[in-house]
């Protein structure tokens, strides 16, 4: 199915308010990717999965030796697990915040130890929000009205 | 009363008395409010992938446990991993054990790091049971041409 646009394709390209967001899923807990997808499908998503930082940046085209393919690419969330192998949640948020195509996509970053200076260090970085897994449909719900927000303040930003 | 309202009333007890006896606790419900007509086999797929995944992690942990040095970092992993599924699937009295296991990794107790095991193992078998004849229960929910009723 072709996506219409992302942020930062031209101004004249056309917004479908009824198209479903896309949420890129970072996790490298296959049960916890399994429920996290469900979460957000039954919040009518579309999600994308992958299983560590790495597969992550490749799919954003972001990894190193990659040119950025965000034209085709719309994702309106992010949503990564802390603690994982090879790159953690926080490395991958500074990653993306770190890129002209894709910093504006809000960054959630999740993790089932609640430790303050883990919390600061990914807030400072730029994530828009911290939760504590296990998540629940609560938490799918009130992420997807961020991502209609966004949305919507996307299209007037537009430049 | 006929079938069908025998079988609900029994699938209602049974998942009561799970709750109860802290076999599963409210992400377990989190997770069948996630089941609906687009994914009606989720809860069993779900389960069925944390029970592959536990089986895979105690055995991985009970080879790292018989070796002359123990890597207690290792297995701290695995725990951490089996840790985070059992509490995303609600599966309450594993991660209680794994909160305990934890401990005598960081504390590098191996008779301590065994008992656990021993325990993850017990629990993983009663959970399993459990989970089955829940499944079951549904099944014949479904076959007498009932709905699984809407949970908590």
């Amino acid at each position: 199915m072709a996506n219409t646009s992302s942020f930062s394709s031209s101004p004249s390209t056309k917004f479908s308010f009824d198209e479903k967001p896309h949420v890129l899923a970072v996790d490298d807990n296959l049960i916890d990717r399994k429920v996290i997808e469900r979460l957000f499908i039954n919040s009518t998503c579309k999600v994308t999965t992958a299983e560590n930082g790495k597969r992550a940046l490749e799919y954003l085209g972001l990894a190193d030796g990659q040119h950025p393919n965000h034209n085709d690419l719309k994702v309106n969330l992010i949503i990564t697990d802390y603690s994982m192998p090879g790159m953690t949640g926080y490395e991958l948020l500074k990653r993306i915040k770190e890129s002209p195509t894709m910093k504006e996509i809000p960054v959630v970053v999740v993790s089932s130890e609640n430790i303050p200076t883990r919390i600061n260090q990914c807030m400072q970085g730029g994530a828009q929000e911290f939760l504590l897994k296990p998540l629940q449909l609560s938490d799918a719900t009130k992420l997807r009205c961020h991502i209609k927000k966004a949305i919507t303040r996307g299209v007037c930003r537009r430049r | 009363m006929d079938v069908l309202s025998q079988l609900q009333r029994q699938l209602a007890d049974f998942l009561a008395s799970l709750y109860r006896e802290g076999f599963v606790d409210d992400q377990f419900t989190q997770l069948q409010k996630l089941q609906d007509e687009s994914s009606p086999d989720f809860v069993m797929e779900v389960v069925s992938l944390f029970f592959e995944d536990c089986e895979k992690l105690v055995n991985n942990m009970a080879k790292v446990l018989e070796q002359q040095v123990v890597d207690f970092k290792q297995v701290d992993s695995h725990v951490h991993q089996l840790k985070g599924s059992s509490s995303s699937i609600g599966a309450a009295r594993i991660r209680n054990v794994c909160i305990a296991f934890k401990t005598f990794c960081e504390a590098q107790n191996r008779e301590g790091c065994l008992r656990c095991l021993q325990q993850v193992n017990h629990e993983h078998a009663q959970l399993k049971a459990n989970l089955q004849s829940l499944f079951t229960l549904e099944r014949q929910i479904v076959a007498a041409g009932g709905s699984v009723p809407a949970m908590q």
